[in-house]
């Protein structure tokens, strides 16, 4: 912190640029990625494990279309510690979700 | 009147001739301090240079003399214990009593103790090494201690107001639950942590930002002192596991206050899930703790073994493999709770793996010695007590992974000794390591070494007594928590020993105290700032550093960067030419960030009486606290060249 | 060459120039990535509560089950106005790369409300469920389901509170650099919101009514 100086700055930020096309894009990619599991659930598109899936991917997608058209997750410039805590943001989720579910919903003994 | 009665008789802990002692001695200790500070003239002092300020290394000192009073109680508590258990049948504490006390020993050594000595550490020390003038945020960082200082508070106030948490030092459910603890005590451990939590994961977020983005030009990532490594790590496995301790004691409180049913016995709760989140926390924890004193180890190891670091790349490599394996082996704190044979399978594998990263510290710790020119101070003591009592304690670990076998060692004394031996062997030892390797730098005078060695025998003879026959008595059948047992059992003889261990660490710690009262009495200046013949760069600036530590930013191309620069100049190499001063750049003092902790303390407060008239003022205090922050813009200064002239002046007198 | 600078004069360095070049930090982004992190340990928030749920979801305990409570044209439109509302933060943070502060402040207004409309439903169909008996205490799926929602929709209120804030600063100082990285952080705190709610969307309500 110390080692600022005021009248640096505004050049830097270098995370938020994209242009307008790009959110249009970003927004568009949503919208369709939003409908397509509304059509999936409420218009029975698909059943059982293949809408499972398809909601799934649909969720992931949209979250990745998230970090790169409006976050500009790609804009970032090296070293990618943003990136990289990222994924380990995810392993973890991951190891919490899938390991609450493994740990608490597939073991006979405690139901 | 008769109104006013009944309240404070269920307001104030009453009854326990033990409480009142202690109630006397707050109040006439508090009034001593408010008599001192306006006899002396003192408040505008203590506000301006203290309780408002940004620089992380007074930030640092309130740490450590927070957590050696938090050391004081939480050791005050194991010695009531150990004094219960010395003989069978005991009726020096009441079992209600008894919970208790295990309960606030445990939170308090681990997250009020542990955690804040850390954190005092990670400030004392790491913005010196990486050749930086403050940490990254330092608003923020005097922020995360006042919040850690009034969760302790919150926390250690139950012992006289309300009653104190009884339910363990992880509060399982339902016991922890409304239904069986209908009491305060356990809001109160809730809010306390919650509330010290908030702070502890703003620092995890602080010093990974400073070490990442501000190290001194030409300190790569692999140049970094391995204390600074560690941090990294530590402050990496926070960042992802103090959430979760966050979630979970919020879902507690919601059910205990909103009345809703996560780990309830009724409606569809399940008090497992409890256990099963608090240990994705309860586990990275320990490892948070633990992994700084693996950075501390290797810095004193090689200072005294004077030579590089063996294996530094391996060290670091390990150092992050704790951090995220550390995520993956939670379930062997409860194989006992029926998961099929898949899940303990797993989690006994994960166990026994992270056991080799920790395994190679050791080895690559011995290899430095080897054939080192290697110096016994006392720091160098403390650091062969930990290598031995940490091995012992980590193989003991290797036991309980056995996920059949841990069915009987499960909650038994065996399980006691080794995670003792573990935090004490490995946290503790490290600590006071650190503290008196680093003593000098933050203060300017070395601690007395014959002291320090009594410190350190006592302490490290002590710790075997107590907790040796601790392993025996597990296996002999003797579970934790139980205030009383019988003659029958033939626990006694070893129980006594142990509690003569436990008192030979209580003499320990007087010989610490006495040690730094000794040490400041006769006070002998250590003038050159590197009394140790270190090896990073904090021993290059004299002692005690200046307030913006480095007059001019270092450039740094190598691992041991002050040590080559000695070399350097033992050669007789002409010292590059003086780099002209420029102003320095400084945050200024804040007094948002105590208020605002103070009013977390107001909120927590209420919460656990249920007086909204006190919570929802609290919180909005802390609202208009952020807000009052967001909207201020002066929030730096400049320091002008000629006062750093002087200071420079000042110090190079004093060096 | 290593150039340990010691105390002054006692031993310098090569180069005085990396002072005005790399050798001091830009702090606006020191906080750009000091808030990223907060918004990894956001993440495991979510995670946890999102485990929690899962693990709870099917303990309804006799009380209404997840597709008997929900209705899908509300939460439909929550959807889509918080994704609008992501796009609009978007436009906010590409006016002000462009230097329009009006039309920074405009879609941040626009964001805003509509941020407000999607707490407006959010409340509204809690107050809903309450009526019909459907609360915190009735079982542990509705004690997961409040928590997870209501979690979220706190995060999305203090972003309203942050954001009438900011638009106050803009209006007195304009686009400096600290209220640009301001609203940066505050366009990733949105996005952020954002894909909570699409998790929330889609593991809550479409799997819970499926």
């Amino acid at each position: 912190m110390a080692q600022h100086t005021a009248s640096h700055g505004a050049h830097e930020h270098g995370e938020s640029h994209g242009s307008l096309k790009s959110y249009v894009i970003g927004f568009i990619l949503s919208l369709v990625l939003t409908a397509i599991p509304l059509g999936v659930v409420l218009n029975g598109w698909l059943e059982g494990t293949a809408a499972y899936v398809a909601l799934m991917a649909c969720a992931v997608l949209q979250f990745a279309v998230q970090l790169v058209f409006f976050m500009h997750l790609r804009e970032e410039k090296k070293p990618r510690y943003n990136l990289l805590a990222l994924i380990f943001g995810i392993i973890i989720l991951i190891t919490i979700v899938a390991g609450s579910i493994w740990i608490m919903m597939y073991n006979q003994v405690a139901h | 009147m008769d109104r006013i009665k009944e309240f404070a008789s269920t307001f104030f802990v009453t009854g326990d001739p033990l409480i009142y002692g202690a109630d006397v001695a707050i109040v006439a200790t508090m009034a001593a301090v408010v008599f001192v500070l306006t006899y002396f003239k003192k408040w505008t002092w203590l506000w301006r240079e203290w309780l408002t300020t940004v620089d992380h290394k007074r930030i640092g000192i309130m740490y450590v003399v927070a957590s050696l009073l938090m050391l004081f109680r939480g050791g005050v508590d194991a010695l009531l214990m150990r004094t219960q258990l010395a003989v069978p049948n005991n009726q020096f504490l009441q079992p209600e009593h008894y919970n208790e006390i295990f309960t606030t020993h445990g939170v308090i050594m681990i997250l009020f103790m542990a955690m804040p000595l850390m954190f005092g550490l990670f400030n004392l020390v790491v913005p010196l090494q990486i050749g930086a003038r403050d940490v990254a945020f330092p608003f923020l960082n005097s922020l995360s201690f006042w919040l850690f200082f009034f969760g302790a508070m919150l926390f250690n106030v139950s012992f006289v107001i309300g009653g104190s948490p009884n339910a363990g030092w992880l509060a399982y459910p339902p016991l922890s639950e409304k239904m069986f603890n209908p009491g305060v005590g356990q809001d109160f451990y809730i809010w306390g942590i919650q509330i010290s939590g908030i702070g502890s994961l703003m620092t995890g977020i602080n010093f990974i930002v400073t070490i990442l983005k501000m190290r001194a030009p030409g300190m790569k990532l692999m140049k970094m002192p391995m204390f600074t490594w560690s941090v990294l790590s530590s402050c990496l496995t926070i960042i992802m596991a103090f959430p979760i301790l966050t979630v979970t004691l919020a879902l507690l409180f919601i059910d205990r206050y909103l009345g809703a049913h996560f780990f309830t016995l009724d409606a569809g709760g399940n008090p497992m899930m409890y256990i099963n989140l608090i240990w994705m926390w309860g586990h990275p924890e320990v490892y948070i703790v633990v992994l700084p004193a693996f950075g501390i180890m290797s810095e004193i190891v090689s200072t005294f073994s004077r030579k590089r670091l063996f294996g530094y790349k391996s060290m670091v490599f390990a150092l992050m493999c704790i951090s995220v394996f550390s995520f993956f082996t939670w379930a062997h704190h409860f194989f006992t709770m029926g998961s099929g044979a898949d899940v303990n399978a797993f989690f006994a594998v994960t166990t026994m793996i992270i056991a080799i990263p920790t395994g190679v510290k050791v080895f690559n710790w011995v290899f430095t010695m080897y054939r080192g020119r290697i110096s016994f101070p006392t720091p160098m003591l403390w650091v062969m007590g930990f290598i031995l009592c940490f091995v012992v304690g980590g193989m003991t670990g290797v036991m309980l992974s056995v996920a059949p076998a841990d069915f009987q060692f499960h909650n038994s004394y065996f399980l006691i000794a080794h995670f003792h031996q573990v935090l004490i062997g490995g946290v503790a030892f490290a600590y006071f390591a650190a503290l008196t390797y680093w003593w000098p730098k933050v203060f300017g005078f070395k601690l007395n070494e014959k002291l320090g060695k009594w410190a350190f025998w006592f302490w490290n003879v002590g710790f075997y007594i107590c907790f040796m026959p601790q392993y025996v008595l597990g296996l002999m059948g003797m579970t934790r928590r139980i205030s009383h047992y019988g003659w029958d059992t033939g626990w006694w003889e070893l129980n006594l020993v142990s509690t003569v261990g436990g008192f030979l660490m209580g003499i320990a710690f007087l010989f610490q105290v006495w040690q730094i009262m000794h040490s400041i009495k006769f006070m002998e200046r250590d003038a050159t700032g590197d009394p140790w013949d270190g090896r990073t760069l904090e021993w290059s600036l004299p002692s005690p550093v200046p307030h913006y530590n480095f007059a001019v930013v270092p450039t740094v191309d190598s691992r041991d960067a002050w040590w080559e620069e000695k070399l350097r100049r033992e050669r007789g190499e002409a010292p590059a030419p003086q780099p002209k001063l420029e102003p320095i750049h400084m945050p200024k003092n804040s007094g948002i960030p105590i208020i605002m902790a103070l009013c977390w303390f107001v909120a927590g407060f209420g919460f656990v009486f249920d007086w909204l008239w006190m919570a929802i003022p609290g919180l909005v205090g802390v609202a208009v606290c952020m807000l009052v922050y967001s909207f201020s813009y002066k929030t730096d200064y400049y320091i002008p060249v000629d006062e750093i002239e002087r200071t420079e002046a000042a110090a190079r007198g004093a060096v | 060459m290593a150039h340990v600078n010691a105390h002054a004069g006692s031993a310098g360095k090569a180069g005085v120039a990396h002072e005005a070049g790399h050798g001091h930090h830009d702090l606006e982004s020191l906080r750009l990535m000091g808030f990223w992190i907060f918004l990894m340990t956001d993440v495991i928030i979510f995670a946890t509560l999102f485990a929690t749920y899962i693990v709870l979801r099917n303990g309804t305990a006799g009380g209404p089950t997840a597709s008997e409570l929900f209705e899908m044209p509300g939460v439909v439109a929550e959807t889509f106005i918080l994704l609008t509302s992501s796009f609009t933060g978007g436009l906010a943070v590409l006016s002000m790369n462009q230097g329009s502060r009006k039309g920074l402040i405009g879609w941040l207004a626009v964001t805003a409300l509509l941020g407000a409309s999607f707490i407006g439903l959010e409340i509204s169909e809690f107050v809903k469920m309450v009526h019909e008996g459907a609360t915190i205490g009735t079982s542990a799926f509705l004690s997961g389901f409040f928590t997870l929602v209501g979690t979220h929709g706190v995060h999305v209120s203090i972003g309203l509170v942050w954001m009438v804030a900011l638009m106050i600063q803009l209006g007195r100082r304009g686009i400096t650099p600290v209220t640009r990285r301001k609203v940066n952080v505050i366009s990733l705190y949105w996005h952020f919101l954002d894909v909570v709610w699409i998790f929330v969307f889609t593991i809550v309500y479409l799997l819970g009514v499926m």
